[in-house]
């Protein structure tokens, strides 16, 4: 009990001190989420849009096999992404395996399907109420997109918000992919892992609450979005 | 700016899991005037509008426009029986059908707090369009039907649900929209507007057009009995 607390007094001075480590496992940890989630949204909103706005042969398995995606393990994600990327892999070349590149590609893979089904739910809904009106004014299909994403700004920025919250707990894949080599591809989840391993608990526990921290102000955002959007005001 | 009225149907029929909704519907549209469609409830007034303006598949028949189809498309408006709304404000509303084509949002909105004035939204422009009444919903509708200047403009019973005024305050909008030469084509349920509107009249029944008379004829002297039991008032069966 005693070396918990000291744990969290030593995690509170880190914290404090802005430690070098913290500060930099922290900041890395945000810019390869904001990435993967950056471009991850940049794919699944388009697709979710589109899913809901166009009518194919695939696209009830296409929809289905996207909520199937979502339940993907992020450790066989991570498998997947080292096997296409390791030295002797298809794109072994590439030379990315053990770089933030590699763990950006991971979670952009596990965000996609959660983003673009989100997006897709919204964007349905949207569409039927706006169907008949932008056929009647003949929007072309891009604008019917556009339109689409544009009036569903803020379900859709939940849904990013959920893929960040999603992405930046994400452990598996990116230690599998990233390896978590100091200063390289070092982040708050990896380290955690390690540092506990290791017993040390003050900077594991300081990671922790960063990592605490972030979650909760993510889910704040999401709870403030979806009540003004209850409250109708855009 | 060619025109494409003259229009005509031909042997116009929709059909929804085997059944026939309207139709076969013979139709000329004249390049003038207000026509209003009548009928009973499931008559089939709104499938009818809905495949003169394109928005319904067609089992047989067609619509021929004085124009091809793509440029005759553009040159319709349509207001729906309960208005759709975009997830933005009035004034955004209203300027969306300009936006459509390519106008800037600056000269869009330019635009729309124009109509807006005619119709008299002028003091709601920035409310999102969700906060509206009823007839300031359908008046927001009508403003962006006739933004884009539409040569023919479809409605749909614009004027179920409202008040006296508010129906008399779309019924000038509608005037003014004639005068500047739009064509109109409108169901409703209500007599007294339609005596006060229409320059003709066309009776649908049981999906078909049972008569098709000028409003003049219509009214006084209907030549079926189930026009003129609806004129009168009474339940068509
Ligand atoms: N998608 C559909 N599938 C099956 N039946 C339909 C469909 N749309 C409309 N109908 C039926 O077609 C008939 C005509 O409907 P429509 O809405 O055109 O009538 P209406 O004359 O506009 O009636 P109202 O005066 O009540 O508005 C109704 O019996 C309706 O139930
Ligand atoms: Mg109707």
């Amino acid at each position: 009990m005693w070396e918990i607390w000291q744990g969290i007094i030593a995690a509170a001075r880190l914290l404090v001190t802005l430690d070098a480590d913290l500060v930099e496992i922290t900041l890395r940890s945000l810019q390869v989420t904001l990435t993967a989630v950056a471009i991850g949204s940049a794919i699944a909103l388009p697709l979710g849009a589109w899913l809901a706005v166009q009518r194919f042969r695939w696209r009830r398995a296409v929809i289905a096999t996207l909520n199937a995606l979502m339940g993907l393990p992020p450790v066989v994600v991570g498998l997947v992404v080292y096997l296409l990327l390791s030295r002797s892999g298809p794109f072994g070349a590439l030379g990315l395996i053990f770089t933030p590149t590699a763990m950006i590609i991971a979670q952009v893979i596990i965000v996609v399907p959660l983003i673009a089904s989100i997006a897709h739910q919204a964007i349905r809904e949207l569409w039927s109420d706006y169907h008949d009106l932008l056929l009647s004014l003949g929007a072309s299909k891009r604008q019917r997109i556009a339109t689409l994403i544009w009036d569903a700004r803020r379900a859709l920025l939940t849904a990013g918000l959920a893929g960040f919250g999603r992405a930046i707990g994400e452990v598996g894949a990116i230690m599998i992919v990233g390896g978590n080599i100091d200063h390289a591809t070092r982040v708050l989840t990896t380290a955690i892992a390690l540092e506990t391993s290791k017993g040390d608990f003050a900077l594991a526990l300081g990671l922790g609450f960063v990592l605490i921290g972030l979650a909760l102000l993510v889910n704040y955002a999401i709870h403030a979005l979806s009540r003004t959007e209850r409250e109708g005001r855009w | 700016m060619s025109a494409i009225l003259p229009a005509r149907a031909e042997g116009l029929t929709v059909r929804r899991r085997g059944r026939t909704l309207v139709g076969p519907v013979d139709l000329d549209i004249s390049a003038e005037g207000l026509t209003i469609l009548m009928g009973p409830n499931g008559a089939g007034k709104t499938t009818l509008l809905r495949a003169l303006h394109g928005l319904e598949r067609l089992a047989a028949g067609r619509v021929l426009w004085g124009m091809p189809l793509r440029a005759a498309r553009a040159a319709q408006a349509f207001v729906f029986q309960t208005p759709v709304l975009l997830r933005r404000s009035v004034i955004d509303n209203i300027a969306y059908p300009l936006r459509l084509q390519g106008v800037g949002r600056a000269e869009a909105r330019a635009r729309a707090a124009e109509w807006a004035g005619r119709v008299g939204l002028a003091q709601a422009l920035e409310r999102p369009a969700e906060v509206l009444s009823g007839g300031e919903r359908q008046k927001m509708a009508l403003a962006r039907a006739l933004i884009r200047s539409p040569q023919i403009l479809f409605l749909d019973e614009p004027t179920a649900n409202l008040d006296g005024r508010s129906m008399r305050e779309i019924e000038a909008i509608l005037r003014e929209a004639r005068a500047a030469g739009t064509r109109i084509f409108m169901a409703t349920h209500n007599i007294g507007q339609a005596r006060r509107l229409a320059s003709e009249v066309v009776f649908l029944y049981r999906g078909r057009v049972h008569e098709a008379a000028t409003a003049e004829a219509f009214f006084d002297a209907p030549a079926t009995p189930e026009a003129a039991a609806f004129i009168r008032g009474d339940i068509v069966e």
